[in-house]
């Protein structure tokens, strides 16, 4: 199974996921059989999406975390390269411990929540990078705009019922029009998420 | 020629005249001291509309944050010309008052121009000071060329909110003390006819003077000063 996901570039984000089940298969009895991994997630509220925008001069830049976030993922049992992943962002829950920044964030400067309520992301693509890494792609829509962007994922941990992965992303803000502040702050936002996925 | 003028007498206020215009001279102002006059007022007066436009009213809110970078960098420049005015206001020689002009006139106007070169220093740092205080931490990027560093003070909503206080406060006295100078200017050129506005325009020391040869020439003249 892990030969056939490697000659699929198009294989999608939780290939790797299977792929790196088979590892402690072979090496432990105890160890979830591959097809333990297929199936439907939910991400959980544990998760975190964390971001940064670097500013000029140094000084740690504008970091944050959204707060509301829902999500779903789906292992395909026969061919994971038709499996799914589909999150959803609501930009109104952003948290940077100034309320000043989160309402700019909020504002038609930024997010524009008013009229965009939702960021979303639905994967397109899985490309394995490594033993527990893979590039994912997928589409990112953002005020209205949606533009093609990608990931890497690594898997952190998983067993029968949940599984976790570090998602970490860097997404130029200008092609969805949120490029105000530059270059002050960086057109470039970090993504450093944590999420955790428990079946359904 | 220079025997000519040599041989010419040459009053005190007409000694740095013709091709040395940059320097003040009893009988007026030089471009030095017009040029930094001119480029501070045009400034502050961009800066006080710009305070006004981005704290007070309701602009879209990209556009503010653009606003506030321009009044940072608008005002470290007002800052940075304001120490030079105030070195050169030091230094250099200033022009003497119209014989019309009271003795409490003259300390009036002194006083005056003293606190309007106070205030375009005072304002400016005040303004740093709220950029160094502020929470939101955002840096001076001057004109997006180069980072101006905030001034080593503690960061809190309550300093922010002190030197806000502050810089407000002498802004709106800068624009009063602007006011009562610029009526000044206008009562002594409309009411009292004297060339205390005009000479701020161009440099007094050419008025009746200019078309003489012995103020063409200020190494010459130089030498016949007594």
């Amino acid at each position: 199974m892990t030969l056939r996901l490697q000659s699929r570039p198009t294989a999608i984000a939780f290939t790797l996921l299977v792929a790196m089940g088979g590892i402690p298969a072979s090496a432990a009895a105890t160890a979830p059989e591959l097809a333990d991994a297929a199936g439907n997630y939910g991400i959980t509220s544990a998760s975190r999406i964390h971001f940064t925008v670097a500013q000029a001069g140094g000084g740690g830049g504008i970091v944050g975390a959204f707060g509301k976030f829902s999500g779903s993922f789906r292992i395909d049992r026969n061919d994971v390269g038709h499996s799914t992943v589909e999150f959803t962002l609501y930009p109104e829950s952003v948290k940077t411990g100034e309320k000043r920044i989160e309402d700019f964030l909020k504002s038609s400067a930024v997010f524009d929540t008013a009229n965009f309520s939702t960021v979303t992301f639905r994967s397109t693509a899985v490309k394995q990078t490594g033993p527990d890494t893979a590039a994912v792609e997928g589409t990112l829509t953002a005020r209205g705009k949606s533009r093609k962007e990608r990931f890497s994922v690594t898997l952190l941990d998983w067993n029968r019922g949940s599984i976790a992965f570090n998602i970490r992303g860097n997404i130029h803000r200008s092609p969805y029009g949120m490029d105000v502040g530059t270059p002050i702050y960086s057109n470039v936002v970090e993504f450093d998420m944590n999420i955790k996925g428990q079946r359904r | 020629m220079g025997l000519i003028a040599e041989a010419k007498p040459v009053p005190a206020e007409r000694t740095t005249t013709g091709s040395n215009m940059l320097r003040n001279d009893k009988a007026g102002f030089g471009w030095i001291t017009i040029t930094l006059h001119w480029t501070i007022a045009a400034l502050i007066l961009a800066l006080l509309a710009l305070g006004y436009i981005m704290r007070r009213l309701p602009v879209d809110p990209a556009l503010q944050f653009s606003l506030y970078q321009w009044h940072k960098s608008l005002g470290f420049t007002v800052l940075g010309l304001a120490v030079i005015r105030t070195i050169w206001h030091l230094i250099e020689i200033a022009p003497r008052a119209p014989e019309s002009l009271s003795g409490m006139e003259r300390r009036a106007a002194g006083a005056t121009h003293a606190l309007l070169l106070a205030l375009a220093l005072a304002v400016p740092l005040a303004g740093w000071a709220v950029a160094s205080t502020s929470t939101l931490n955002i840096p001076s990027f001057y004109f997006n060329w180069f980072i101006i560093p905030h001034l080593p003070m503690a960061k809190s909503a309550s300093a922010e909110g002190l030197w806000t206080l502050v810089h407000m406060a002498l802004a709106y006295l800068l624009l009063a003390f602007v006011a009562l100078h610029i009526l000044a200017a206008l009562y002594h050129h409309i009411v009292r006819h004297d060339e205390i506005l005009v000479r701020m325009f161009h440099t007094g020391s050419r008025q009746g003077a200019s078309s003489q040869a012995a103020g063409s020439d200020p190494m010459i003249a130089g030498r016949k000063k007594p």
